[in-house]
């Protein structure tokens, strides 16, 4: 059952997320990438519970290597598309 | 933490990250949707670390920041023109993190449910394809290794052979009971392998579709991994990435007219044999009928389509000094931006936006083409497959069909290009041929827009 709503979870964002993403034009496609790059960084928060209940300290090891992966993911990706963001000038603002 | 109470926060979050998401679709509301977007996900870890009551493990914090500390030092100094290769290697992290999981999710000691076992095994799989695929294209985009295309012998059965192997592999966890160690390893090989002869084959100019991806797939294996641990957040997220990224990718091919399946299976289309015999043809530069600086002088409205070539040279800048001169002279200048220009969809808005260029100058192909016409230069800076006419009238070559910006319909067109070799596509350009109402100024894009400048100021 748990499975099944997951999957149904999985669709349905897919489907949103398809709709949103369309309304965004090529002019923003670069920084949608990389705040979309971040967010995959939300892989995280299975790093943080496996790593937790892992007893082994391979296991241990691995699991912090998980974290401050997908921790440089969000951190660089949020930030980099921060500072492009900042970058965007519109003539009329002058 | 109840059960319910958790459920909603998290569809609260995801609201959130959608929102964020959305705002993204305008300029001026961008900043704060990735801000917005940024917030949930901080919410949403403590989220975690709340409901599985973590929150006091001081290793996860440790490991956190120091994850976030290399993240920043990191991007501090990127240049524009470095964005891909940056996007590629993070988003590599991204999938090699939700390997790791899936690596430790099959090795716990506890029986695995199939819904489990499968999904971590797919999250393994997609993962490491992200993983090495993405440090692949990293390296060919900073020319660590050959941005030509790498072809083996038999590269496309290689590349369906090792792909089909790992999910039989997936197939065969069932039937019979191997190690954990074992068993992680086989996949683990045969999807880096998958990975890396996927991405070595593809050349410069297809990197666009390459990136969007990758970026695809390292929401989809987080998303899968989501499944195999079961959290909400993950999968959901997960999915919209997966979604976004496979939109990016639909675009980038549409552009290239190229399909998604020719670029998986391995079909280079693009002709690279014809390409190099006729570089050597001369072009008699003594024709130019008119002097490309009278035309700049006297047009009133400038077109500006610019390529990967004005970014490798990095002139953006002068091309900057070169608007703000034209419209000292009351000439209208605009920008006409193909799609695929650059390594990675937007790439060539960044780097023009870099240079203090305001993005209202900034046009995309459908709406600069109909009205091309009206503009009496159209000055190419470092393009040439995106405006090659022969795209529209050479049929059997292989850019035929793809859409272009149509710069010969303008009055008179000047091309500040390195040479006159074809693109990457390998087709001629019939434009550096034509001699009524074209001009060639060939060299470093750089030294020609200073070169411009000084003479026309």
């Amino acid at each position: 059952m748990k499975s099944l709503i997951l999957v149904i979870v999985f669709v349905v964002s897919t489907f949103l997320g398809y709709k949103i993403i369309k309304k965004v034009p090529s002019l923003l496609h670069t920084p949608l990438m990389s705040g979309m790059n971040a967010l995959s960084g939300i892989t995280l928060l299975s790093a943080l519970t496996t790593t937790a209940l892992s007893l082994s300290l391979q296991s241990k090891i691995l699991g912090v290597l998980a974290i401050i992966l997908a921790m440089i993911n969000i951190a660089a990706g949020f930030g980099i598309t921060h500072r492009m963001l900042k970058m965007f000038k519109s003539g009329k603002d002058k | 933490m109840s059960s319910i109470l958790y459920y909603i926060i998290c569809a609260l979050l995801i609201a959130g990250v959608l929102t964020g998401i959305y705002l993204m679709s305008k300029v001026k509301t961008a900043a704060m949707g990735n801000l917005l977007s940024c917030l949930c996900m901080a919410l949403a870890i403590i989220l975690t670390l709340f409901n599985y009551k973590i929150i006091s493990d001081k290793l996860l914090w440790i490991s956190m920041a120091i994850g976030a500390i290399i993240g920043i030092l990191w991007i501090l100094r990127v240049k524009m023109i470095q964005m891909p290769q940056l996007v590629a290697i993070y988003n590599g992290f991204g999938g090699a993190a939700s390997a790791i999981i899936a690596m430790l999710i099959l090795s716990a000691p506890s029986a695995l449910s199939v819904f489990s076992k499968t999904t971590a095994q797919l999250a393994l799989i997609t993962g490491m394809v992200t993983f090495f695929g993405s440090i692949v294209a990293a390296m060919k985009l900073s020319n660590i290794i050959s941005q030509k295309p790498i072809t083996l012998k038999g590269h496309q059965f290689i590349t369906i052979f090792s792909l089909v192997l790992a999910f039989l592999m997936l197939i065969l966890s069932f039937v019979f009971d191997l190690p954990p160690v074992i068993l992680i390893s086989i996949i683990a090989v045969l999807s880096s392998f998958f990975g890396v002869i996927f991405s070595i084959r593809i050349g410069g100019a297809d990197m666009p579709i390459t990136i969007s991806l990758l970026n695809s797939l390292s929401g989809v294996a987080g998303s899968i991994a989501g499944m195999a641990v079961g959290d909400l957040l993950l999968v959901s997220i997960g999915g919209i990435i997966g979604a976004s990224g496979l939109f990016l990718t639909q675009i980038m091919c549409k552009a290239m007219n190229r399909s998604l399946a020719s670029i998986l299976l391995g079909k280079t289309s693009l002709a690279s044999n014809n390409a190099i015999k006729e570089k050597e043809e001369n072009v008699d530069e003594a024709i130019q009928v008119k002097d490309p600086l009278e035309v700049l002088r006297e047009a009133k409205k400038v077109v500006i389509i610019p390529g990967y070539g004005m970014a490798l040279s990095q002139s953006q800048f002068e091309v900057k000094k070169l608007v703000d001169l034209l419209e000292s002279k009351n000439i209208k200048v605009d920008f006409a931006i193909h799609p695929v220009a650059g390594r990675m969809p937007g790439h060539m808005n960044i780097i023009l936006c870099e240079a203090d260029i305001p993005y209202d100058k900034l046009n995309d192909m459908d709406s600069i083409n109909p009205v091309l016409e009206s503009y009496d230069v159209a000055l190419i800076i470092g393009a040439n497959d995106v405006i090659n006419p022969a795209a529209r009238e050479a049929e059997g070559t292989p850019i035929y069909g793809m859409p272009i910006i149509n710069a010969d319909k303008a009055k008179h067109v000047i091309i500040c290009n390195y040479d006159l070799k074809p693109g990457y596509s390998g087709v001629d350009n019939p434009l550096y041929k034509k001699k009524d109402g074209v001009s060639l100024l060939l060299g470093d894009a750089k030294e020609t827009i200073a070169k411009l400048v000084k003479d026309i100021g």
